[in-house]
């Protein structure tokens, strides 16, 4: 380690601990590099991996989270990344939130490892508590939510629909219906060519024997949910009819977005709403490397992949990637743009929201009070959509469907909000990552320092 | 496995106790205790858990006297006091 080295906290700051985060902390700290994982949620695993303290990990899961532990990479978890920039170093200076404290650590090298969320799309009603994410839920039910002997309608895109309705079923759910907005004819050539993909058919197969017992429409979406503070039922048509189905949960969810606020606000170049990466995981801004979903939406064996090559040419400034990840890379991102094309959203979508629906929930914004030639600027300054809590993260895909507005804004720190005082820290109040308590005895020690 | 109290946890929503297991979110916790708004809007409307995951900011409640905390990504704690419909700032 030269001298130098001692100045930064870490060679290589990964952010987001999902397994292409994962997979880059344990190849880049595997290869000798001194790496630390920050990652806003109390475990590491992002949200595929997620899973509840002392509960079993997912089992693809367990083999990655012991290899993380070996490593020698330090986690911090439930630290919330709200502003990255270049120091006067050649390194990076991460700043975070945790626990209401201010943190900040330097890093010779990044590796943006952000994830992805859900395209929510608004229609009539979206907003009523009982309206949740496809992905939420399942979210909340690893996090603890009960939903045994609930009603459930799951509307929406993608592959997520199924691993959830399984889930869900599992918990002791009713589930309704299990409705995808794409055409049988789409998704079924989809499924005709996993022939070629054992392990995507096996995922599948599996995922629709936990809900056989459950409808699984195709061409079938939601246009409306019902209730006044809470749900009661939703309106599912195929475009010809329409019917009413009393439930006490909507999952609902368009496909993923990438997180691709982290990148651009350090500089990142982005093209088609993913950040551009070269053979190395290299953006565009030297020593800054991204992997998974933020690179474009491929799941969670294309994030592993990501990871380790983004991973390992951290640790290695000029290192390349192995012929062997490259070419499952090129497989994986294959399988990646098939699905893309199988569940590509219809134009009926777009004519779902009325002039009262709101669309941006954190400022009460109706879709009628913007105007189609507006700009997302203009949005936000005539009409405040975007302005709130979430940043635009919910309404800015949205709005990018259904108006074709282009969701590249400019970002700026806070990247999320972040309480005031973690801010403007004072000289003292700020720790760096060496006052964050680690492991006696271990520095590199993963840290759950509850 | 998922439900029911154990490990001796109180907490306050509103000032109902609920006794959570532990490892379990604020959000969860508080769905499972049958309270689905969360926060009123800017135009006064009830809100819940959207996302799930942090993104939304749609279950953000009050614990322990800090404001817009987002309840999916706070686990419960003993003696843990959460408030409920605050002002959709």
């Amino acid at each position: 380690m030269s001298a130098s080295n001692r100045e930064f906290d870490a060679d290589v700051a990964v952010i987001g601990a999902g397994p292409a985060g994962i997979a880059a902390a344990t190849r880049a700290a595997e290869a000798g590099a001194r790496v630390v994982i920050v990652d806003e949620s109390p475990n590491v695993g992002g949200q595929i991996w997620r899973h509840r303290p002392g509960a079993a990990a997912p089992t693809g899961a367990i083999r990655w989270l012991a290899r993380l532990e070996r490593s020698g990479a330090r986690v911090l978890a439930e630290s919330t990344v709200f502003d990255l920039h270049r120091d006067d170093r050649d390194g990076f200076v991460v700043a975070f939130e945790r626990a209401g404290a201010p943190g900040e650590l330097r890093a010779r090298a990044l590796v943006l490892a952000t994830g992805a969320r859900e395209r929510f799309l608004p229609f009539p009603g979206w907003t009523i508590p009982g309206v949740i994410g496809v992905g939420g839920a399942q979210a909340l039910l690893k996090a603890g939510a009960s939903v045994r002997g609930k009603t459930i309608v799951i509307a929406g895109s993608g592959p997520l629909l199924l691993p959830v309705a399984a889930s869900l079923v599992h918990a002791g759910a009713h589930l309704a219906l299990v409705a995808e907005q794409a055409p049988a004819r789409r998704v079924a050539s989809f499924a005709v060519g996993l022939w070629r993909r054992p392990a995507a058919l096996r995922d599948a197969v599996r995922y629709r024997a936990g809900f056989l017992r459950v409808p699984y429409r195709l061409g079938e979406w939601v246009t409306e949910a019902r209730g006044a503070s809470v749900l009661t039922s939703v309106v599912m048509t195929d475009g010809r009819s329409s019917r009413a189905i009393p439930c006490d949960l909507l999952c609902v969810g368009f496909g993923l977005v990438p997180n691709t606020e982290l990148p651009r606000h350090v500089g990142c170049s982005i093209a088609d709403g993913v950040v551009r990466v070269d053979d190395r995981q290299a953006t565009s801004v030297q020593g800054v490397f991204c992997a998974g979903e933020p690179t474009g939406i491929g799941g969670v064996d294309l994030a592993l992949v990501e990871g380790e090559i983004a991973g390992l040419c951290a640790a290695e400034q000029g290192g390349a990637a192995s012929s062997p990840l490259r070419a499952r890379r090129a497989r994986l991102r294959r399988l990646a743009a098939e699905m893309d094309r199988a569940f590509a959203l219809r134009d009926e979508l777009r004519r779902l929201p009325t002039a009262e629906t709101i669309v941006c929930r954190c400022e009460d914004v109706a879709y009628g009070a913007l105007y189609r030639d507006w700009s997302p600027r203009q949005a936000k300054l005539y009409a405040r959509a975007g302005m709130g809590a979430c940043q635009g993260r919910v309404c800015g895909p949205a709005l990018e469907f259904l108006l074709g507005w282009d969701g590249d804004a400019v970002i700026r720190a806070p990247v999320t909000p972040t309480l005031l005082g973690a801010m403007c820290g004072r000289e003292g109040d700020a720790p760096s990552v060496a006052r964050v308590p680690s492991q006696p005895g271990n520095r590199n020690a993963p840290m759950r320092d509850e | 496995m998922a439900d029911g109290p154990t490990a001796g946890i109180v907490m306050h929503v509103d000032g109902v106790a609920m006794h959570p297991g532990a490892g379990t979110s604020v959000a969860a916790a508080m769905l499972n205790a049958g309270t689905w708004g969360f926060r009123r809007s800017v135009r006064g409307e009830p809100r819940g858990p959207l996302c799930g995951m942090g993104i939304c900011h749609e279950c953000r409640v009050t614990i322990d006297g800090i404001a817009h905390r987002r309840a999916c990504l706070v686990l419960v704690a003993n003696g843990m006091r959460v408030e409920t419909g605050g002002d959709g700032a």
